[in-house]
């Protein structure tokens, strides 16, 4: 609750400073004292959740459910966020002119992401999540004078738009079907044996509706365009952050009325993993830009997380908090890396660990993290995953095909490492004084922390039974 | 009415809206056919609203069913918002082009 209401006043607070503050390096400052601020707020009420410590709160008639687990969550986004914030706040200032009004969006999407995180009716759902959208929309078109920023932004908005009349058709249908009239998703009759056709059709459109949002294949088209055309700053935040709310989102839908009839709809979920591991990549084998390699990258990535969804239990909902930790990070890390690089191509990489020791050392720690070797945070969260499919039910053979693709996957993240240690330096291969000390130091932190969650895992994990 | 008659009716609606989107060039028809989608989603939960009203169920509690007419007006709402930020979005683009053609944007894929 601290967290909803603090960030999206935060971002009002933000839009002002357009108005008033004429500097442009004032509002990063700004806003990281927000985002610092909302991680207190947050993490004094998940410290005090359960034992009745007074905390600012609003009766919202249940249709919040807020628990450990998800507060543990924003906690997590949260925290990436502000990585973000540390590693790429430069960045966003070179966007464009309206600083202010950027941070002032990203808080708005922050709102919507912990609204759904912690939505209990399907009207929070849609509100959370077009709350997470439609700020989306403007931060990709914001580079105004770049053509393909401009079509990455239309296309983005005629894709988010008509996703959401799809999840709004299968709400109306699920809310037909329901004989308790209610929009609550702890709420909806089943009914005996298989469950009522208004039903399995409202779901299924639900599911077509967030596989668009969280990219997974077949739904999954305009990823790469929006990902590649989008300013590089943004493309980071919107990959990682609102790429796990999504998935967030999904299980939670899942795990309560649904999660009764999880054999129904269960398929529908197996092939959707399957293609998406698939499709996403094959495809990012075959591509030569990094920025381009990472969008497809992220794919590949939502079809480990649709493992979550697949399996549903204790398991998948640690392995899903793990899975945000790790990934957010490692692609932060990496996209701040490549925003200052003066080629987005892997030949741009060429000779990094001569030049830069200490950015390839980092790069290198993500990018086995994205992979899942072991001792790193994706290693633990890979883990997580396939011990939450085996628990589940006897679909042995998913599991097999998970990691022959995460096999498939070290092909096209070690080509980036091989190019940083093994080629031989181009001209300029980065833009020199962009790189300042603390740039570095937050680098190093973000690879600590990945070393140290895939050491100890419980470092995240443990916060979900917090008492 | 049989409700049947009213999700003949918006699935109509919202099939137009569809094909409208998958078929047509013009950015602003495409914005026309994804309002239709949303107005089509209206029209159902105000018809499934009723529909529950008038169950057994709804004898006990006067309020019952009415969710989905705040449903209704919080959709309007979105799409008010998106509209704003749609054509905003597509005056962009004008801008930039001087042309509103959706086609010109497979130029990303190269």
């Amino acid at each position: 609750m601290n967290a909803i209401l603090l960030s999206a006043l935060w971002g009002v607070l933000m839009m002002f400073s357009g108005v008033f503050i004429k500097s442009k390096t004032t509002p990063k400052y700004l806003a990281l004292a927000g985002i610092i601020l909302v991680f207190i707020a947050n993490a004094f009420e998940l410290n005090a959740f359960g034992k009745g410590a007074i905390h600012f709160n609003i009766d919202t008639k249940e249709m919040l459910n807020i628990g450990s687990f998800n507060l543990t969550f924003i906690a997590v986004v949260l925290a990436c966020t502000l990585l973000f914030f540390l590693l790429s706040g430069r960045d966003i200032e070179k966007v464009g002119e309206h600083v202010g009004e950027y941070f002032a969006l990203i808080f708005f999407v922050i709102c919507g992401v912990c609204i759904s995180a912690t939505y209990n009716t399907l009207l929070l759902l849609f509100l959370g999540i077009e709350i997470m959208s439609i700020p989306l929309y403007i931060l990709t078109g914001s580079d105004k004078r770049n053509l393909k920023s401009n079509e990455a932004s239309l296309k983005y908005f005629l894709m988010g738009a008509f996703s959401t009349g799809i999840m709004l058709m299968g709400i109306a249908f699920i809310y037909g079907g329901n004989p308790n009239g209610s929009f609550f998703i702890n709420n909806i009759q089943m009914g005996e044996g298989t469950m009522p056709i208004m039903i399995a059709v409202g779901l299924v459109f639900l599911i077509i509706a967030l596989s668009f949002k969280v990219s997974a294949a077949p739904f999954h088209f305009w990823t790469p365009d929006v990902y590649d055309g989008a300013p590089t700053v943004f493309t980071s935040f919107m990959s990682t952050i609102v790429k796990v709310a999504g998935f967030f989102a999904f299980v939670r839908l899942f795990e309560n009325s649904f999660g009764k009839v999880q054999s129904q709809w269960q398929n529908l979920i197996v092939f959707i993993t399957v293609l998406t591991l698939l499709i996403g990549n094959i495809t990012a084998v075959f591509q030569q830009s990094v920025k381009r390699m990472l969008a497809y990258s992220s794919i590949a990535q939502a079809g480990f997380m649709m493992l979550a969804v697949f399996a549903l239990n204790t398991m998948a909902k640690e392995g899903l908090l793990l899975y945000a930790a790790a990934y957010s990070i490692a692609t932060i890390g990496i996209f701040a890396v490549l925003i200052k690089m003066n080629d987005y191509t892997i030949e741009g990489f060429n000779g990094l660990g001569k030049k830069h020791p200490l950015l390839a050392l980092c790069t290198t720690i993500f990018l086995l993290s994205l992979t899942g070797i072991p001792l790193t945070a994706g290693f633990q969260s890979k883990f997580f995953m396939l011990m939450a499919a085996a628990e589940n039910t006897g679909k042995f053979w998913l599991i097999i095909v998970a990691v022959l693709f995460a096999a498939i996957s070290a092909y096209y993240y070690f080509r980036v490492i091989q190019a940083m240690y093994f080629k031989e330096p181009g001209v300029e291969v980065i833009a020199e004084k962009e790189i300042t000390p603390s740039f570095k130091v937050m680098l190093a932190i973000a690879a600590v922390l990945i070393i140290a969650i895939g050491i100890y895992p419980e470092f995240v994990v443990g916060w979900m039974y917090h008492q | 009415m049989d409700i049947k008659a009213y999700i003949a009716l918006s699935l109509t609606l919202f099939t137009i809206g569809i094909v409208g989107v998958l078929t047509r060039r013009n950015a602003i028809i495409v914005f026309m056919c994804v309002e239709v989608m949303l107005n089509a989603v209206n029209l159902l939960l105000v018809a499934f609203s009723n529909m529950h009203a008038a169950s057994t169920a709804a004898k006990a509690l006067p309020t019952f069913a009415s969710d989905a007419q705040i449903f209704v007006f919080f959709i309007m709402i979105v799409a008010a918002a998106e509209v704003s930020v749609g054509l905003s979005i597509i005056v962009m683009l004008y801008r930039n082009t001087h042309s509103i053609d959706v086609n010109f944007l497979n130029r990303l894929k190269n």
